[in-house]
């Protein structure tokens, strides 16, 4: 009888031990108890490119879900970013670690590619734009941009940082899909010093 | 004896620790340009559908939705149905059983959090309009935004 109360002893004292760590742990576990936290806005690196069950707006009670890829596992071999994906997608092109398909049902249709580099000179501070059609043919059609989003002809587009922000111009791209706007020096590429006389 | 008991107490910790850490990290956030539409699917019954940009991009290039099948630009602004699906329009002229798995998978599209609006999900628009909140709100209660 003493035997079976020591042990019922030692399992409550583990029980109530392990309880009061997990919750010690939960508590210090939201980032918000910490008040000086560091990067305490920041997305953590292990929490990106979650998996569907755990990203938020996948229902993880849906069916399907489960079945569904988790990007990380995709993006393993893709060159990486710095932010949207954290995958550079172009590049993931040019290495060739990826081909996607130009026509639905003919994986060996190759893109149309035209490799002409516009330059655009911005009226502010920041390098000139250099917009790289090679790019972006890789991945789009001209009839994608031409004319409904920019007028080709060179002068014909008023393009600014606040409509790009708004989703227009490279915004209806750059900001959804595309990488987006706080990556400056991918399109601000060409320094206004080197083209002075 | 009381030896046997710490240890045990260690290992039932130890594992309640990895538990508790991990349903924290789990805590995580969609993929950047996942698509939430939910023009018609709260009102049918369904869950909203989520459209992976990332995975369909490694796949095909953009033009080949964007061109080729149709579709603008804008996170709702297709009208996409049933209906046009089966006739073979947008998702449709993929997901027929012979490019992509068929539209009898219902659960792999309508996957999303009932009454997610739709959005463009980590959009810069999207980000912007959307005030930072509590990480335990956020979760509860999706962004507004429109775009």
């Amino acid at each position: 009888m003493a035997m079976h109360k020591s042990k019922f002893f030692q399992a409550a004292v583990m029980v109530a031990c392990s309880v009061f760590l997990a919750i010690t742990i939960m508590q210090r576990a939201a980032a918000d108890k910490d008040p000086n936290a560091f990067n305490r806005l920041l997305r953590p690196v292990a929490e990106r490119n979650a998996p569907p069950d755990s990203d938020g707006i996948h229902d993880p009670a849906g069916y399907g879900t489960a079945l569904l890829q988790a990007p990380r596992d995709a993006f393993g071999v893709m060159p990486k970013s710095v932010s949207g994906n954290y995958v550079n997608w172009s590049r993931a092109i040019s290495e060739e670690i990826i081909n996607p398909r130009y026509v639905i049902s003919n994986p060996d249709a190759n893109a149309i590619v035209l490799d002409l580099n516009i330059v655009r000179e911005v009226k502010g501070s920041m390098p000139d734009v250099v917009y790289p059609h090679k790019q972006h043919t890789e991945w789009l059609d001209c009839a994608n941009c031409h004319p409904a989003i920019f007028i080709p002809q060179k002068g014909a587009n008023q393009i600014s940082m606040a409509a790009i922000i708004m989703g227009e111009k490279c915004g209806v791209c750059h900001g959804s899909v595309a990488f987006p706007i706080t990556e400056c020096r991918r399109c601000h590429s060409r320094s206004k010093e080197a083209v002075q006389p | 004896m009381f030896k046997q008991t710490l240890k045990l107490t260690f290992v039932c910790a130890a594992t309640i620790c990895v538990l508790a850490l991990h349903s924290h990290f789990n805590a995580a956030e969609a993929e950047y340009g996942d698509v939430v539409m939910n023009e018609f699917s709260d009102a049918a019954g369904m869950r909203p559908v989520v459209f992976p940009h990332w995975f369909h991009r490694i796949r095909f290039r953009c033009k080949v939705c964007h061109g080729d099948l149709g579709f603008a630009f804008k996170a709702g602004g297709n009208n996409i149905s049933m209906l046009n699906i089966i006739d073979g329009k947008y998702c449709g002229a993929c997901h027929d059983g012979d490019v992509a798995w068929s539209i009898e998978n219902c659960d792999l599209c309508h996957s999303g959090v009932p009454n997610t609006p739709t959005q463009v999900h980590h959009s810069t628009a999207q980000t912007l309009m959307t005030p930072i909140e509590d990480k335990g709100e956020a979760e509860s209660s999706p962004s507004e935004s429109d775009n």
